[in-house]
């Protein structure tokens, strides 16, 4: 029951903030400088993401075989590769360096 | 610049539409098929079939999907779990303030394309140079995203018992290289980079103190921060 209550209220609010910025009047967002502000907050938000979830277990910082994954995902990244051989390679790299023992 | 970009895209027509729709599968796809990834998880977090399908239908914004169920698992209360999802899902808020601008809906259509106001979609369609571009990268890329992160999520928390242990197999790796892959093209001036950098000292150094899904929000503010810096630098430079 406790799970279904948190599926709910989960639901609920991600919903609402979905929608809650596409209903935002068109007029609020003409100064510069909440379009740039508008531009920039995901490029925030999606590098916090990112490094959480390759240097973080839980709330307490680690260093294991996520990040040579990572680091896998950001030289294909620079030679160009497309997105899917990106996660392919972050995936691959991070299971060999677990399956050799490391991380 | 980006008037130009747009005429030699509206003078390419098809090849470009073909070219959007490429991109967008490729994120949707790669990004879809990470659902197992999260139908792994969850089962394993002790959800239900049925719960763990209704999140992906519903709820649909992974990182808030992964941040719940890990939630659960340690033993939070379903408000606390609750309240970390959501602040994950606040970032998807602003990604609506600059879609409706760029994709123009109809009101109608609001509340149905909200449900696929994502990293992923706002990614495509924010890089594409015309409003025809963008709404159909933002199409493409919800509807092959949707359907797949559902179809895999399914797959995964039934698959969970099969395939053991999850972690062996590199698939938490596959989050944060998505967003990895989704930012490394935002990237184009020192102000962009100065506020990613502030953002995982912030999203790093906070993570211990504050309760889950907090700390991701207060690195939000590396973009005000950066750009009040910004401000002033060029303020001090301007004889007013």
């Amino acid at each position: 029951m406790n799970v279904w209550i948190a599926i709910g209220v989960t639901v609920l609010g991600c919903y609402a903030v979905k929608l809650a910025g596409l209903l935002v009047p068109e007029g609020a967002l003409e100064r510069p400088v909440v379009k740039r502000l508008a531009a920039l907050l995901p490029v925030a938000l999606l590098a916090a993401l990112t490094a959480q979830q390759t240097f973080a277990d839980g709330q307490t910082p680690v260093l294991d075989a996520r990040a040579a994954g990572l680091a896998a995902a950001a030289l294909a990244l620079v030679l160009r590769a497309p997105f899917l051989l990106v996660v392919a390679a972050a995936v691959l790299v991070t299971a060999g360096v677990r399956a050799m023992g490391a991380g | 610049m980006a008037d130009q970009t747009a005429l030699e895209d509206a003078d390419i027509g098809g090849k470009a539409n073909r070219a959007v729709v490429r991109d967008a599968l490729g994120v949707g796809v790669a990004v879809g098929l990470s659902g197992f990834a999260f139908g792994v998880t969850s089962a394993g977090s002790g959800l239900t079939l049925l719960q763990t399908c209704a999140l992906s239908l519903l709820v649909f914004t992974g990182a808030s999907q992964f941040a719940l169920v890990g939630a659960l698992a340690a033993g939070g209360s379903p408000f606390t779990a609750a309240a970390g999802a959501f602040f994950l899902g606040v970032r998807n808020a602003f990604y609506g303030l600059r879609l409706s601008q760029l994709l123009a809906l109809p009101r109608a259509v609001r509340p149905f394309a909200a449900q696929w106001v994502i990293d992923e979609t706002a990614a495509v369609a924010l890089a594409q140079p015309t409003r025809r571009a963008a709404r159909l990268g933002f199409v493409v890329t919800g509807l092959s995203l949707y359907l797949l992160w559902n179809l895999t999520t399914l797959l995964g928390a039934v698959g969970a018992e099969a395939i053991g242990d999850t972690d062996a197999w590199g698939l938490d790796a596959a989050g944060p290289a998505v967003f990895l892959a989704l930012l490394a093209p935002m990237l184009k001036t020192g102000t962009e980079r100065a506020v990613a950098g502030l953002a995982v000292l912030l999203g790093l150094g906070l993570l211990p103190v504050l309760p889950a899904g907090v700390p991701v929000l207060l690195a939000a503010l590396a973009a005000p921060a950066v750009l009040w810096a910004d401000g002033r630098r060029r303020g001090q430079g301007d004889a007013r």
